[in-house]
């Protein structure tokens, strides 16, 4: 008889692996009290006199709310600026699908907001795992920036009396979210791009349409430019800069479904990593509990239905297991408002983090609706009887009628159907206060770093963050390394640009000839059910040993069987994708990497070995209480964990209770 | 569903394009006009052609990417959508097909069915847009603003500058698109200073594009995604006349 066969032994299947290196003790951030940090740090800040801004160049790669908002603003403050975008226009960008609204600690409600208590929320809802000093200057920044908007001409919602509107957004118990029906986003982006092609039309920046970044050129530790593809043409050029901002989204499309726009991708910053930027909490994904369900393998994306709808829909599911009655026959007393039983004190509204595992809990607890049992429902119908249609109209028409579409069903005579998706990324590539990465003159804006939203990060806060970032806070402190450039001469004539260059062609050039038989998304679905399924909404150490060991096979297996045709030489939808999912894979080893090592529950991070048992996040400060920034080493090799320690001078950590 | 397609090939700008058939089969009824191509680009790759190329991004009707010319209509059969939003519960199972680009001289092919409309990005360089400068504004209620303005003012701005207005027009003029804007700016009071030569310069940066002119006949309104009124059409022209007869009150 034959001897039964070893299985293969583990080195094929590396567990999750990484080496411990120097701790981050510099992060920029300034001392003392709290309330003056920002002031006095931009009182410290080196200064660039007019003359000399003009002979300075920087790059700004993206142009969604963060990059246009940057690039704009330094236009205006008279850098030479230039812009790369692969959409066929800045207003494409991503950002145009916000729906729901951007926060802002303005108090016109008097109902007690302050920049205190925004900043309160943001750490909190983050799960205490950011800093201190970036949160607050985020709660005051965030008065100025509805100051600006509203003098572009951005179409608030507004009263009767011609004064703005506010509504309530998850994790607050005050109404200070501004918005503009369920567009925010699409007119704080329009917004932003008008002011960009202001500054475009005063010859101050230049805008590159169609040109995707491949890499980021670094020597002697600063950035020094870009290689960039022209996605029409095929040309591939260097660029030079005296700095380079990435401005570039985030990655939630490593999950191939997610609400995010369907070329969003992780190529700017992941390429930035391998050339030595620290990549924080990669793992730190948000999935937002109201997306409509998946219902089959051809959908392409998954459909966000907007967090605002939690003010008026209530989340039930029927209390009896498996009832298949249609919704509007369950009585009231069969049905279990459980996020309203569990969490009293803010009921609907509680975090993102919170309501999706809630949902995910009842369906596994076999409560779950529809022809899945994987969703549960969001009804209107008592905000319909309380307010009447028009009202609701007013507020959600355009996303009742986006559901219906979708679906062929309307909310206003059954209840939404939803479940969670992934949403938004806290991870992102690791800057200090100055928003600058550990490479000088790199910086990161917006949803690209990993700064200010901690574990878990508040609805209508990236809005927030990413126009804090480009209006407000990068303009000021990218002069504080500029200052120092005078002097450099701009060259892409040297052997980081030659070596850059050459590998993207290299890479560009092993995708054409693999010559596989399978296609790009066959593969970046194959990577998205491994990363949902094993570090999605909960997360254990075996299943991401697993992963870890599945995506390593994928990887290896995508250079030998992918499937690219045409060539380099002109539009080729197919190699765009390609490069962008060659980077998911090797992003998402290292986003398991992180969920493995971190053995604590927060925010978004449920570890099922570390949590109580009413199913709510541990939390470890002891231990965890730092960023986790990745230092890349190689395809082969385990990368290196940098901590940066956060120490919380002025909110004490608690268990984060929305009861 | 089993679909029959007639889609515009043409490799870039300047090659002659000409339309391909195509069987797709197995395309569930809710899948949306998108996927059902991306059906057929993942048939095309496996058996080694080129897969057919269409401009997307987000596949909720708000980026303005997408835009097909479906059966002789922009954006497909359905009013005020865009092709993304459009599912194939709507068409019948055995259909044929027509694709083809936006068809409009300002709007040149890239390749297939993809066509450059940086010409629409070029006229809101001209004006469209409030001068200020990050930093200066007042705060934000300082300025109240009547509802019914804001209201009316929301509902010009929402154009997601998707074209269909331009492929719709046998003009192919960009009115709907221009006056959207200048609608929009011109109902809030942020928007007064610069009234006057907004209007003049973004409608002389439409005739330097090469858009036809506007003859009212309306097409544009009934594909537009974000359904802009044509009073927003009307509204441009009382601003433009106004500007252009009207003697300026601050001329020297
Ligand atoms: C459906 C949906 C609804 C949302 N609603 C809200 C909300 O109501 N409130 C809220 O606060 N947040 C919301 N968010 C989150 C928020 O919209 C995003 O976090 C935010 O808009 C990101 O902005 P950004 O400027 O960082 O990046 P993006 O808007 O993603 O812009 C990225 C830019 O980078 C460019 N780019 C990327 N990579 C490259 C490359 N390699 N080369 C060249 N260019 C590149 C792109 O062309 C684009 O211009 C929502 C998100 C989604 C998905
Ligand atoms: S006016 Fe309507 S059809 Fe024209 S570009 Fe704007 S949204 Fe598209
Ligand atoms: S893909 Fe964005 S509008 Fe259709």
């Amino acid at each position: 008889m034959a001897e039964i066969a070893t299985p293969v032994a583990p080195s094929v299947v590396p567990a999750p692996s990484w080496r411990e290196g120097e701790l981050i003790l510099q992060n920029a951030c300034p001392t003392g009290d709290l309330e003056k940090r920002w002031t006095r740090h931009k009182d410290n800040l080196r200064l660039v006199a007019p003359h000399n801004k003009r002979k300075l160049e920087i790059i700004v790669v993206g142009a969604g709310l963060a990059g246009a908002s940057a690039a704009a603003t330094l236009g205006e403050l008279g850098y030479r600026v230039k812009v790369f975008v692969y959409h066929n226009s800045p207003r494409r960008a991503h950002s145009i699908a916000a729906q729901g609204g951007i926060n802002a600690a303005k108090n016109y409600r008097n109902d007690g907001d302050s920049i205190w208590r925004l900043f309160y929320d943001t750490i909190k809802g983050g799960d205490f795992r950011a800093r201190e000093s970036n949160v607050y200057r985020l709660a005051e920044v965030s008065v100025k920036i509805i100051d600006h908007c509203v003098a572009q001409g951005i179409p608030f919602a507004r009263e009767y009396g011609g004064y703005l509107d506010t509504r309530s957004f998850g994790g607050a118990q005050l109404m200070r979210t501004f918005y503009a029906r369920g567009q925010t986003g699409q007119q704080l982006l329009l917004g932003a791009y008008a002011a960009l092609q202001r500054q475009v039309e005063l010859g101050n920046v230049q805008v590159f349409y169609n040109h995707e970044l491949l890499d980021v050129v670094v020597e002697e530790g600063k950035a020094k430019g870009v290689i960039v593809r022209n996605l029409i043409t095929g040309q591939i050029s260097r660029v030079a800069a005296h700095a380079v901002v990435l401005a570039t989204g985030g990655y939630g499309n490593a999950y191939y479904l997610s609400t995010n726009a369907k070329m969003s991708n992780a190529t700017a910053i992941w390429r930035a990593h391998r050339r030595g930027a620290y990549f924080g909490n990669p793992s730190f994904v948000q999935i937002h509990p109201t997306c409509i369900p998946q219902s089959g393998d051809y959908q392409s994306k998954l459909t966000l239905m907007s967090e605002s709808l939690r003010n008026d829909g209530r989340v039930w599911v029927p209390r009896k297991k498996g009832d298949t009655r249609p919704p509007h026959e369950t009585p009231d007393s069969e049905r279990w408002y459980y996020l309203e039983e569990w969490y009293p004190a803010f009921g609907n509204l509680v975090p993102r983090d919170i309501a999706s595992r809630a949902a995910k809990r009842v369906c596994d607890m076999g409560y779950g609706v529809g022809p899945t049992g994987r969703a549960v429902y969001l009804d209107f119908s008592d905000a319909i009887r309380r307010f009447g249609r028009e009202v609701i109209y007013q507020r959600y028409g355009n996303l009742f009628e986006m559901y219906e579409e979708i679906t062929g069903e309307s909310p206003w005579e059954t209840p939404m159907r939803i479940y969670p998706a992934v949403h938004y990324t806290m991870g992102g590539l690791w800057v200090d206060y100055n928003l600058m990465t550990n490479i000088e003159g790199l910086y990161a804006i917006g949803e690209a770093n990993f700064s200010d939203h901690g574990a878990n990060r508040l609805g209508a806060s990236a809005l927030m963050q990413g126009l804090a970032d480009g209006y407000f806070i990068l303009p000021y402190t990218i002069g504080h390394y500029l200052a120092t450039q005078l002097t450099q001469k701009l060259s892409t004539d040297t052997a980081a640009f030659a070596d850059a260059e050459k590998e993207t062609r290299q890479r560009i050039g092993n995708l054409l000839n693999t010559k596989g038989t399978r296609t790009v998304d066959e593969f970046h679905r194959e990577l998205g059910k491994i990363l949902w399924d094993q570090c999605g909404l909960a997360r254990n150490a075996e299943g991401l040993r697993t992963a870890m060991s599945q995506i390593r096979e994928l990887r290896e297996r995508y250079w030998k069987e992918v499937k690219v045709v045409g060539t380099n030489e002109g539009f080729n939808q197919t190699l765009e994708k390609a490069l962008r999912v060659a980077d998911f894979l090797e992003l998402g080893e290292l986003m398991i990497i992180d969920a493995y090592h971190r053995e604590e529950s927060c925010g978004c991070h449920l570890r099922e070995e570390y949590q109580t048992e009413e199913g709510e996040a541990l939390r470890n400060d002891k231990d965890y209480a730092y960023v986790a920034a990745w230092q890349w080493q190689g395809e082969k090799e385990p990368p290196v964990l940098h901590k940066e320690p956060l120490t919380f001078e002025f909110v004490k950590p608690t268990v984060r209770s929305y009861k | 569903m089993r679909f029959t397609l007639r889609v515009w090939r043409q490799k870039d700008a300047k090659s002659p394009g000409q339309f391909e058939t195509y069987e797709v089969d197995g395309v569930p009824a809710d899948a949306s006009f998108l996927e059902m191509l991306d059906i057929l680009n993942e048939k095309l790759i496996k058996e080694g052609k080129e897969p057919v190329a269409f401009d997307h991004d987000c596949r909720e009707g708000i980026c303005g990417s997408c835009g097909l010319f479906i059966n002789g209509r922009a954006h497909g059969p359905l009013p005020n959508i865009t092709t993304c939003r459009l599912y194939m519960r709507h068409f019948k199972d055995g259909d044929t097909i027509t694709i083809e680009p936006f068809r409009a001289r300002p709007f040149p092919v890239i390749k297939d069915l993809v066509v450059d409309r940086s010409a629409l990005d070029r006229i809101i360089q001209k004006g469209g847009y409030i001068s200020v400068n990050t930093g200066s504004a007042p705060d934000a209620n300082s300025i109240p603003i009547a509802k019914a303005a804001a209201d009316r003012a929301f509902d010009y701005a929402t154009c997601i500058g998707c074209g269909a207005c331009v492929a719709a027009c046998k003009n192919a003029s960009a009115m709907l698109f221009t006056s959207a804007k200048v609608a929009h700016l011109a109902l809030l009071p942020q928007g007064q200073p610069e009234r006057r030569e907004r209007v003049k310069r973004m409608v002389a940066q439409m005739d330097a594009e090469g858009f036809g002119h506007c003859s009212n006949t309306g097409a544009c309104a009934v594909e537009c995604p974000a359904k802009i009124p044509l009073s927003a059409i009307a509204r441009l022209q009382r601003d433009f006349i106004w500007a252009n007869l009207t003697p300026d009150p601050y001329a020297r």
